[in-house]
């Protein structure tokens, strides 16, 4: 399986960085945003991700808004929302929206690590079904 | 003890003062207006009685006289008429016939006389030795010789005594003659000294010309003697109607107040008048007064006692269960202001958490470094790390500290406060909390404001209150929160004006009930508003709120300033 491709979104930017460099440092490919809207322009640049890791609280647009507007364009792409103990039930709020976990903020890294790859793995599972769907109806249709 | 000092306070003081002066007129004035009622109308009616009562005792006493006079005049009428000239004048006949009447009627012919038209008397019986008295100077004479029949005033005449006569002229035998009798003074006397009442009520006779017909027997004083001024009015008076019963009330002449009842006699040319002093009449009232006067300071007095025993009784409950309405209050502040606090921890343990992770990805990110061993080229970003820590290290303890600030007890030691500072911290301590929700927060504070004497953390509460409950309307939709101070007179106003949905009008009355709450259960305890109220009006400020739906909510929070403070300002 080639790298993950994670987008780390938090308004601050020394976790951001350092996040990065650590994630980094375990061959994951890291894209970086610092607010909902950002996250979602940069989704919309880049084809290649697999995993957002989301933080909760933002100002302005907050963890739930920009995961219910990532879901709604790049349904595939999956989020594990990170959040404070404050903050549990909204990341209960966004599993039933569609996340794929939720992680205590400060993370551990193995855990953070074991999510990513997770969530890579089943992502790209999906992926690979549609792909088989695609390949299937295109020699259903030619007639195979 | 305790009690004892709270009841020393004014307000008790003045509501004790209320009870007792309460009690005092509700019972004492009906009490008063009912006895003197009663006491009045018992008066007039007993005045009454007392006039009616001696007008009857007047005037059977003026009938019983002049039916005896009338009686004695027939007596003699009818002697003259059945012995005739001839008997009567034989004096051993004459005698006879005074022992005769003195035995058949009692003693009150003393003598009788026959006497000829030229005033010789020509017979005569009884004590005195009168035997051939000349009569022709005397007044009665002249009268009966005029009037048929005549019953005289008192006077002394020739035996030196006094006393009066009845006397009849007969036109018998071709000759005009008088028989006469003297009337025993005492017998007389003693029917008008019967009409003795209480003490000083005694009767006695007056002629026309004012003298007194009759004595008092038991020797009275000089004072109580008729004095002529006093009667002059009766006697012209009574003139005028014989039969008519007067009753007046004047000073006597020792000055005491007496009742006089007057009624005329023998035709008016006597006057009957009974003399009594008031005090002495009206004795019986002046007991019933006195016992009224008893029951009257007596009431009253059981009335104030129990007044001052029942008031100190409800001030003493109401200062009891003012205590336990203030322990309840704090405790319901204390409670609003955990749940106040509890709502700033919610913001602050997210601001918290953030340096917190970034604390822990950096020593992560730290010991990621050291797996690959101590590489030279390493140390610079070893540096950095560190940094990053420390200055995250310090954000924790400017958040922590903050929050110690609010988590400490309540206290309402009054102390000097700079409200500026106060709001400043409260603004910092939002910041945060603000920022995820998109309010801009700005403030426009006066400056060299005095300081405030009051309690810190109840103003505190009241500011962190008052800025929760604004940024909790502008949650969704962002806005700006305006702060301002400024001061007018003896206040300072702080404005916090929010431009959040705003209260509709029919809440706004309702914003400061206890438990008043459109937030969703388990979100608002509806105390704090409540709570601020509270916490202001105590301070004896107040607060106002202008709020317009849609647009914004504004409260304005007016704090006083002591006074000492203002003088000095």
């Amino acid at each position: 399986m080639t790298a993950p491709f994670v987008l780390l979104v938090d308004d601050e930017v020394p976790f951001v960085e350092t996040m990065t460099k650590r994630l980094e440092k375990r061959e994951v490919n890291v894209e970086t945003a610092f607010s909902g809207q950002e996250a979602l322009d940069a989704l919309d640049k880049s084809r290649d991700i697999d995993v957002v890791i989301l933080d909760v609280k933002m100002p302005g647009m907050d963890g739930i808004e920009t995961l219910q507007k990532i879901k709604s364009s790049h349904p595939l792409i999956e989020v594990v929302m990170l959040t404070a103990h404050a903050t549990v039930e909204t990341a209960i709020d966004g599993m039933k929206l569609g996340a794929f976990d939720y992680l205590m903020k400060p993370c551990d890294m193995k855990q953070l690590m074991a999510k990513i790859e997770e969530a890579t793995h089943k992502k790209r599972k999906q992926e690979e079904k549609i792909r088989e769907a695609r390949v299937q109806e295109v020699i259903s249709k030619r007639g195979f | 003890m305790n009690d004892e000092k709270q009841l020393a306070n004014p307000y008790y003081q003045s509501l004790n003062r209320k009870i007792i002066l309460t009690i005092i007129s509700v019972s004492i004035i009906p009490m008063i207006l009912v006895s003197s009622t009663i006491y009045l109308q018992f008066r007039s009616s007993y005045h009454e009685k007392v006039y009616d009562h001696l007008r009857e005792l007047v005037g059977k006493h003026k009938d019983d006289i002049d039916n005896f006079l009338r009686e004695r005049l027939t007596d003699i009428r009818i002697m003259a008429r059945s012995f005739g000239y001839k008997s009567l004048s034989n004096e051993s006949f004459l005698q006879e016939r005074l022992a005769a009447h003195q035995q058949e009627y009692g003693p009150y012919f003393v003598d009788l006389g026959v006497i000829n038209s030229k005033g010789e008397q020509i017979a005569y019986a009884g004590p005195f030795k009168l035997g051939k008295a000349q009569y022709s100077d005397a007044k009665w004479f002249n009268e009966v010789l005029r009037d048929k029949y005549v019953i005289s005033d008192v006077f002394l005449g020739l035996r030196g005594l006094p006393h009066f006569i009845v006397a009849v002229r007969n036109s018998t035998d071709d000759q005009t003659w008088i028989l006469r009798a003297t009337i025993d003074f005492v017998a007389f006397n003693t029917l008008v000294e019967n009409m003795r009442l209480g003490q000083t009520g005694f009767a006695f006779i007056l002629n026309k010309e004012g003298k007194p017909q009759t004595g008092p027997i038991t020797k009275p004083s000089l004072s109580t003697l008729p004095n002529k001024n006093i009667y002059n009015e009766f006697l012209s008076n009574s003139s005028s109607n014989p039969k008519e019963i007067h009753i007046t009330v004047k000073p006597d002449s020792a000055n005491h107040e007496s009742i006089y009842v007057t009624a005329g006699l023998k035709n008016g040319s006597w006057l009957l008048v009974y003399q009594q002093r008031v005090a002495d009449a009206f004795a019986d009232l002046d007991k019933t007064f006195k016992i009224t006067s008893i029951i009257m300071l007596l009431g009253p007095l059981a009335v104030i006692i129990m007044a001052f025993t029942l008031s100190r009784m409800i001030v003493k409950r109401i200062a009891i269960s003012d205590e336990e309405k203030q322990l309840m209050n704090e405790t319901v502040v204390e409670a609003g202001r955990l749940a106040s606090v509890g709502e700033l921890a919610a913001g602050v343990a997210h601001e918290i958490n953030n340096p917190v992770a970034i604390m822990v990805e950096e020593a992560g990110w730290l010991g990621d470094l050291l797996e690959d061993g101590c590489k030279d080229e390493n140390i610079p970003e070893f540096n950095r790390a560190i940094k990053q820590i420390k200055t995250q290290g310090k954000r924790c303890k400017e958040i922590t500290q903050k929050l110690l600030s609010f988590a400490r007890k309540t206290d309402d030691t009054v102390q000097d406060i700079e409200i500026n500072e106060l709001l400043e911290e409260l603004v910092a301590l939002s910041a945060q909390r603000a920022k995820y929700s998109l309010v801009e927060i700005t403030t426009n504070f006066e400056k060299n404001l005095p300081l405030l004497k009051l309690s810190l953390s109840e103003l505190q509460q009241v500011f962190l209150n008052l800025i929760n409950n604004a940024l909790d309307a502008m949650e969704v939709s962002g806005g700006s929160l305006k702060l301002a101070t400024r001061q007018k007179e003896k206040y300072i106003i702080v404005e916090i004006c929010d431009t959040g949905e705003g209260i509709p009008e029919a809440n706004l009355n309702r914003i400061f009930d206890p438990f008043f709450t459109t937030k969703s259960v388990g979100k608002g305890s509806g105390l704090g508003l409540s709570i601020c109220y509270g916490i202001i009006d105590k301070m004896q400020g107040k607060i106002e709120v202008q709020s317009t739906v849609g647009k914004g909510t504004t409260f304005n929070v007016f704090l006083p300033i002591s006074s000492e403070d203002l003088s000095g300002t």
